[in-house]
């Protein structure tokens, strides 16, 4: 079981509280992951990484285990911590415009 | 009872205003979608509690909102949680945020670039929803325009979204290049004496029409002059910011391009200046007065890099004979020291009668007239900057 933390925004889009689980078939990687969310809530498809080119949102970064995972391969398998479910894996919205 | 629903988009949430026929006292609810840019919301003529909202960010992209019950609820009109997004052949079943452009050599056009700013072709790129264009007759049809120009429709109420790739192929495609918003679609008409007639508008490419329910476009923009481009009238590159068309009469057109306010009276065949005596003819919206096809309204800003009102006085400008004379409309409005801008999709008229007008400001303020502009008051003076008002008449 994986445990991911949206940003505000998303979280009422997908009409959730908290934190979501998600069941990952196969091996943990943001890709999977993120498969797996936006099969759960549809109704994010597009919000974190483009419809078309699959590429994560400019001003949103993914961060676990007080890593920064943003710039990594989609297919890189997440700490073992977030694997456990011992971690979240966070979806942060960047700080940005001054 | 009749009454009005004034829909505003600005760039932190929605906002409904609304007020019964005498359009003196207003409830105002929101914001809706705190925090995001509402670029557009627009009910539909076929079902008055059926609203269209465009809500986007530059963090999380574009999202559809659609309401059943006049804007006290919203919903996604994709799927619910847990359903699953594709069938068991593997088709999409629903994704009401998607706007991809149809590149495929059968349906779509195999166009993948337009001019950028330095001269160079550029790959086309999905960024947001500008406009939503509700079908005249159907609640489940929406027009969208969107940036980078295209125009996209639904038919099952915005669950799914597709191009109608026969403007962005058109020939001249790859000539289009971005205003200085971007190169957006902004404007969607839609005949209602010809369903198979629409018309369509982007900076900075400029107008187009479609006869035959939009799987071909033309240019119609003869008798333009842009001298801010290398060909002044070129049949593509100019940078029409608004057209309005009255609909009783729909083959007359009134244009707010960047410079200049033109009139075309064949459908857009041809067009002919109508700024007149206005002080400057730079400015975004313009608008058909409901019950008087000849009575226009614009609201002229100082220039193109100083977007605010000339001598800082906020003045509507109002023409009797569908252009060339022209009256200055200042009572209730500020006259000293407004620098705010009024944007392209900004301005809306009710079809009561007298009909109502509203504009939006970028200072927040939503303005209201019911006696044709000749006196204004703020129906509330300090939202977010406005994008967008929509007036919907309840009868």
């Amino acid at each position: 079981m994986i445990r991911v933390i949206l940003p505000p925004h998303l979280r009422v889009l997908a009409q959730i509280d908290g934190e979501v689980e998600l069941e990952i078939k196969g091996q943990a990687t943001q890709r999977s992951v993120i498969d797996a969310l936006e099969t759960s809530y549809p109704m994010l498809s597009g919000t974190i990484r483009d419809h078309t080119t699959k590429k994560r949102r400019a001003f949103l970064r993914f961060y676990a285990c007080q890593e920064d995972l943003s710039n990594e391969s989609p297919d890189t398998l997440l700490p073992k911590p977030v694997q456990t479910g011992e971690e979240p894996f966070l979806v942060i919205a960047a700080v940005a415009g001054g | 009872m009749s009454g009005v629903r004034v829909l505003v988009g600005t760039r932190k949430g929605a906002f409904i205003l609304t007020s019964d026929e005498k359009r003196e006292r207003w409830d105002v609810e929101g914001p809706q979608f705190g925090g995001w840019e509402i670029y557009h919301m627009k009910g539909t003529p076929a079902d008055s509690n059926r609203i269209y909202a465009s809500q986007s960010s530059g963090f999380f992209g574009q999202i559809i909102q659609r309401s059943d019950d006049g804007g006290e609820t919203w919903h996604q009109p994709g799927l619910k949680p847990g359903e699953p997004t594709k069938s068991e052949l593997g088709l999409p079943l629903a994704e009401s945020n998607k706007f991809v452009y149809d590149t495929s050599p059968t349906t779509g056009k195999p166009l993948t670039t337009h001019q950028w700013y330095d001269g160079t072709q550029h790959p086309w790129e999905f960024k947001r929803v500008w406009h939503l264009e509700p079908s005249l007759t159907d609640p489940d049809t929406v027009y969208a325009g969107v940036e980078d120009a295209a125009l996209f429709r639904t038919i099952d109420g915005g669950k799914t979204w597709l191009e109608l790739p026969g403007l962005r192929g058109h020939p001249s495609g790859s000539q289009w290049a971005p205003g200085a918003g971007g190169m957006c679609l902004h404007t969607i008409l839609l005949d209602p004496t010809n369903p198979k007639r629409i018309y369509s508008a982007i900076s900075a490419a400029g107008a187009f029409r479609s006869d035959d329910a939009g799987a071909s476009w033309k240019p119609i923009n003869r008798g333009l002059l842009s001298k801010y481009i290398p060909k002044p009238d070129a049949e593509v590159g100019h940078c029409v910011h608004k057209i309005a068309m009255h609909p009783s009469r729909p083959n007359v057109l009134f244009m707010q391009k960047h410079w200049d306010v033109m009139r075309s009276n064949d459908a857009g065949e041809s067009w002919q200046e109508v700024s007149g005596n206005l002080p400057t003819d730079f400015g975004f919206p313009i608008a058909v007065h409901a019950h008087d096809p000849e009575t226009i309204y614009v609201i002229p800003i100082k220039s193109d890099a100083e977007h605010y009102p000339p001598d800082g006085k906020l003045r509507v400008y109002r023409s009797r004979k569908g252009g060339n004379e022209w009256e200055a409309l200042t009572k209730g409005l500020p006259q000293r020291d407004c620098y705010v801008d009024i944007l392209r999709d900004a301005m809306a008229v009710d079809t009561l009668d007298p009909c109502g007008l509203y504009f939006g400001t970028t200072g927040g303020q939503v303005y209201r007239s019911i006696d044709d502009g000749d006196s204004w008051n703020p129906i509330v003076r300090d939202l977010p900057p406005v994008v967008s008002v929509e007036a919907q008449t309840l009868l």
